[in-house]
C-alpha cells in the first residue's frame, strides 16, 4: 500500500539528507518526495510517498519527527486529504497528434505547453495512479521524456500541518 | 574581542565542560593554539583519535556530565567515527569537535577533507557545519542542549578551519539558554496512561520490572528502587542498565537476556507483566521477538517514542523522561491498597529457579580447585579486593558477560561497557575517561587479550597522564567469543581467531611503557596477586591472567528461540 507523509522542516543546509538518509539507514523505501520552502521561509514542506507496510509506517512517523530538524510530520493516507501530482510528457509527435490522444482523459488534466520541430511537451495533472494508467497506455508511442513532481498532498477541513511557532531559535 | 578559536574554547568553559580529550591536526591548529592560550578547558592528548572519544564517553558515562572531544579533519574525523557510534548507540551526551579544511576549499578534495557531517550523520543525534565565526558560541549552546537533553546523544560540529582564523575577531557572548522549535523534550507522561500502568501492576500475578540504561541516564535509581519496594516484584537490570537496580539486593534476580541469568530469563519467559522501564526491547534481550513475553502485559516507559512499538508492542506506552514517569507511578502507586504477599508464588517460583540453575557466586571456593583458572573466579577476586566499589569499565566479548555476571554493582554509573555496539578498544580509553571523572576513585579496565590489543596504544597516555588504572586482563589466548560461537555453530572450526604465538609479553609491554605487569598463571597466586594490584595505589598494573582456553559463557539464548530457551552449560540446555 502507498502511504502519503508530509513533513514541515526547517529550511537549512542538511535538513533534507537527514530525512532521505533516515530511509535508507532504516531499510524504507522512497517512491517520490517533492520538497520546496513554505511561505514562512524558514521551513521547507515536503511530501513523500513510500511502499512499507502501516505499521512501519508508524516506526517512520516516529523516526522522522525525532531528527532534530523535523518539526512536525503528518499521515496524509490516514487522514482525509487531497493528493495531485504533475507530469511533463514529450512525444515525437505533433499538436493535433497529441490532441488526439489526451481528448477523453478525464482522469487528469492535460495542456499542451509546445511543440518544437515536431515534438511536442505537455502537462498532465491528477491522481499519481492517474498519471500512471495514462503513461502505460501510451506504451506504444516513442516517449522522447517524461519528468513527474512526486505527489504532493494536504489534509481537507481544520487539520494542517503547520506551526504558530514563528521562532525557529530563540537564546537567554 | 576574539577569534572563532577562541570563542569556542570559552564557549566550552561556558558550558561548564572542564577537559576534553582529543588529538591536533592542521585543520584543528587554531583551536590549538586558542587552547594553549586559557587554563579553564583541561586538554588530553590521546594516542588515537578513537580513543579520545571513548575516553571523552567513559567521563560522561561515569560523571553522568557531557564528554568532549576534539579532532581534525580527515583521517581525524573518520578515526572518531567508531567512537562517535558506539556513544550512539548507548544513549550517551556527547560533544565531538572535527577540525573542517577551510570552507571555501570543501568540495574541493583538499589535503585532509572528508565530509564529516555526511559520515557521522547515521550514527549523530545532530550535527553543525560551522558557517561563520560569529555563530560559534550559539552552535556550541545548542550541540549541549541537544547532546544532554532528552534521550541524550552525541552531537558533532564540525568547523572549517577559517572559522577559527585569529585575525578574524568579534564580540563573544554565550547564551544562557536555548529553545528549539522543531526540539520538543518530553517530561511527563500522560496521565491516563500513568493510571493504566498502576492497575496493571497491581492485578499482575506474575509481575517483573525490567529496567535499563535509560534509568541511569535519567538519574532515576531513586524512584526506581521506591516503585521496585512498593511493588515487591523481580527486577532485572539489562547490559547497560546493571547498577540502576543494586545487584546485592534481595528483588535482584540479576542481568536478563543472551547472557542473562537463568531466572531472569524465566521470569521474563513467564511473567504476566513486563514493566520496562528506559530499555528498548534490544534483540539481545528479547531473544525472537514473536516468541517473546507471549502471556504478558507489557508497559514501556522510554525518553524516546521512536522506541516505543518498534520491536514489541506494548499495551501502556510511557513516553517521557524515566525519573519523573518513575515519580509519577509512585505517586499514583500509593493511593489505591495493594497486598504485596500476593507475589508469594511467584517468588516461590523464581526462587525454585534461582536454585536449579542460578550462578554460582562462590566460584572462589569451588572443592577440588585444579590450579587452572576460570574467567569468573577472576571477576570475583576482583570484586572482593575491590569489595564490590570500583568503577569497572570494560571491552567486548566473553570477558565483559563474565564481567556483567559476576560483579555485583549496587550503584549506577559504576558499570561501563560499549552495550550496543560492542566496540572492542572501548575499555582501555573509557576507564581514562572515568579516571579523569573520578581521580580518588579505583577504576579496573576488565579486558581480554584480543579487546585490549585495540587500544593498546594508550598505556602511553596512561603515563604521560599518571592514571593508575588497573587492567585485569582475561587471558584465554583466542577470540574467545568468536571462539564460543564456532565451538556451538561451526563444530569447533576456528576460523582467525588464534594469533599463533603472536601474543606480546604483557608485562614487558606494560613495563616498557613505564607501568607495572603482572602475570598470573595459578588458581594459587590469584587473589595475592589481585591484592598487589590494587595495593600498588600510584600505578597503572597490568594483571595478565591466564584463564582457562575453554570456558564458555552461559547461561546463552538460542538463536531464534524464546527467552526460556537457554544453553545452561556445555551439556545443559533447556530446550
Amino acid at each position: 500500500m502507498i502511504s502519503h507523509i508530509a513533513i514541515l522542516m526547517e529550511n537549512q543546509p542538511g535538513a533534507l539528507s537527514r530525512v532521505v538518509g533516515l530511509f535508507s539507514q532504516r531499510g524504507y523505501n522512497i517512491d517520490s518526495l517533492s520538497v520546496a520552502p513554505t511561505q514562512e521561509p524558514t521551513l521547507s514542506r515536503l511530501t513523500m510517498t513510500t511502499s512499507e507496510e502501516p505499521e512501519v509506517i508508524n516506526q517512520i512517523l516516529r523516526q522522522l519527527f525525532k531528527l532534530i530538524d523535523v518539526v512536525m510530520v503528518q499521515n496524509l493516507t490516514s487522514a482525509e486529504s487531497f493528493s495531485i501530482e504533475l507530469a511533463i510528457i514529450k512525444l515525437a509527435l505533433n499538436t493535433e497528434e497529441v490532441k488526439k490522444i489526451i481528448d477523453g482523459e478525464n482522469k487528469i488534466s492535460c495542456n499542451i505547453v509546445n511543440e518544437t520541430e515536431g515534438f511536442t511537451m505537455f502537462e498532465v495533472k491528477g491522481e499519481s495512479v492517474a498519471i500512471d494508467n495514462f503513461l502505460s497506455s501510451l506504451k506504444d508511442q516513442e516517449f522522447l521524456e517524461v519528468t513527474r513532481s512526486g505527489q504532493l498532498g494536504m489534509t481537507t477541513g481544520m487539520a494542517s500541518l503547520r506551526t504558530n511557532d514563528q521562532t525557529k531559535i530563540s537564546y537567554d | 574581542m576574539t577569534s572563532g578559536g577562541e570563542a569556542l574554547i570559552k564557549a566550552l568553559a561556558d558550558e561548564k565542560i572542564d577537559i576534553m580529550f582529543g588529538y591536533p591536526g592542521g585543520a584543528a591548529l587554531h583551536i590549538y593554539d586558542a587552547i594553549y592560550q586559557q587554563d579553564r578547558v583541561q586538554h588530553i592528548l590521546v594516542r588515537h583519535e578513537q580513543a579520545a572519544v571513548h575516553a571523552a564517553d567513559g567521563y560522561a558515562r561515569s560523571s553522568g556530565k557531557p564528554g568532549v572531544a576534539l579532532v581534525t579533519s580527515g583521517p581525524g574525523a573518520t578515526n572518531a567515527i567508531t567512537g562517535i557510534a558506539t556513544a550512539y548507540t548507548d544513549s550517551i551526551p556527547m560533544v565531538v569537535i572535527s577540525g573542517q579544511v577551510a570552507s571555501y576549499l570543501i568540495g574541493t578534495d583538499a589535503f585532509q577533507e572528508t565530509d564529516m557531517i555526511g559520515i557521522s550523520r547515521p550514527i549523530v543525534k545532530h550535527s553543525f557545519l560551522v558557517q561563520s565565526a560569529e555563530e560559534i558560541p550559539s552552535v556550541v549552546k545548542k550541540a549541549f542542549h541537544i547532546a544532554t537533553t532528552g534521550r541524550p546523544g552525541p552531537v558533532v560540529i564540525d568547523v572549517p578551519k577559517d572559522m577559527t582564523d585569529p585575525n578574524h575577531k568579534f564580540e563573544y557572548k554565550y547564551p544562557s539558554s536555548v529553545y528549539l522549535r522543531s526540539y520538543p523534550i518530553l517530561g511527563e507522561s500522560d496521565a491516563n496512561e500513568v493510571k493504566e500502568a498502576v492497575k496493571l501492576l497491581k492485578s499482575a500475578k506474575k509481575p517483573v520490572i525490567y529496567a535499563g540504561g535509560g534509568v541511569i541516564q535519567a538519574e532515576a535509581s531513586e524512584e526506581l528502587i521506591q516503585l521496585s519496594r512498593m511493588v515487591g516484584c523481580p527486577v532485572t537490570n539489562t547490559l547497560m542498565g546493571l547498577g540502576a537496580f543494586p545487584s546485592t539486593d534481595d528483588q535482584f534476580i540479576g542481568m536478563l537476556g543472551m547472557h542473562g541469568t537463568y531466572e531472569a530469563n524465566m521470569v521474563m519467559s513467564e511473567a504476566d507483566l513486563i514493566f520496562n522501564a528506559g530499555a528498548r526491547f534490544d534483540d539481545r534481550i528479547t531473544n525472537n521477538p514473536k516468541k517473546f513475553g507471549i502471556a504478558a502485559k507489557k508497559i514501556h516507559i522510554d525518553s524516546d517514542p521512536s522506541s516505543i512499538d518498534k520491536i514489541i508492542n506494548v499495551d501502556v506506552a510511557l513516553q517521557g523522561d524515566a525519573k519523573i514517569v518513575l515519580g509519577q507511578i509512585c505517586e499514583e502507586f500509593k493511593n489505591a491498597s495493594y497486598d504485596k504477599s500476593n507475589l508469594e508464588p511467584w517468588w516461590k517460583q523464581v526462587k525454585e529457579w534461582r536454585n536449579k540453575h542460578g550462578l554460582n557466586h562462590d566460584m572462589l571456593n569451588l572443592p577440588n580447585q585444579s590450579d587452572i583458572i576460570l574467567p569468573q573466579q577472576v571477576i570475583q577476586s576482583l570484586y572482593k579486593t575491590t569489595k564490590g566499589e570500583a568503577f569497572i569499565t570494560s571491552d567486548v566479548g566473553q570477558h565483559q558477560m563474565f564481567a556483567a555476571q559476576y560483579y555485583k554493582f549496587d550503584e549506577p554509573r559504576k558499570w561501563i561497557n560499549s552495550g550496543g555496539l560492542g566496540t572492542m578498544g572501548f575499555g582501555l580509553p573509557s576507564a581514562m575517561g572515568v579516571k579523569f571523572a573520578f581521580p580518588e576513585e579505583t577504576v579496573a579496565c576488565v579486558t581480554g587479550e584480543g579487546s585490549i590489543q585495540m587500544c593498546i596504544q594508550e598505556l602511553s597516555t596512561c603515563k604521560q597522564y599518571g592514571l593508575p588504572i588497573k587492567i585485569i586482563n582475561l587471558n584465554n589466548r583466542a577470540l574467545g567469543m568468536v571462539k564460543q560461537w564456532q565451538d556451538m555453530q561451526y563444530s569447533g572450526r576456528y576460523s582467525s581467531i588464534l594469533y599463533e604465538d603472536s601474543l606480546p609479553d604483557f608485562v614487558k609491554l606494560a613495563e616498557s611503557y613505564g607501568h607495572v605487569g603482572i602475570k598470573v598463571e595459578k588458581f594459587s597466586d590469584l587473589n595475592d596477586a589481585m591484592e598487589e594490584c590494587f595495593s600498588l595505589k600510584d600505578k597503572l598494573v597490568f594483571l595478565d591472567v591466564l584463564i582457562d582456553p575453554d570456558e564458555h559463557v552461559y547461561p546463552m539464548l538460542e538463536a531464534g528461540g524464546s527467552m526460556a530457551e537457554m544453553r545452561i552449560s556445555k551439556k545443559d540446555r533447556t530446550f
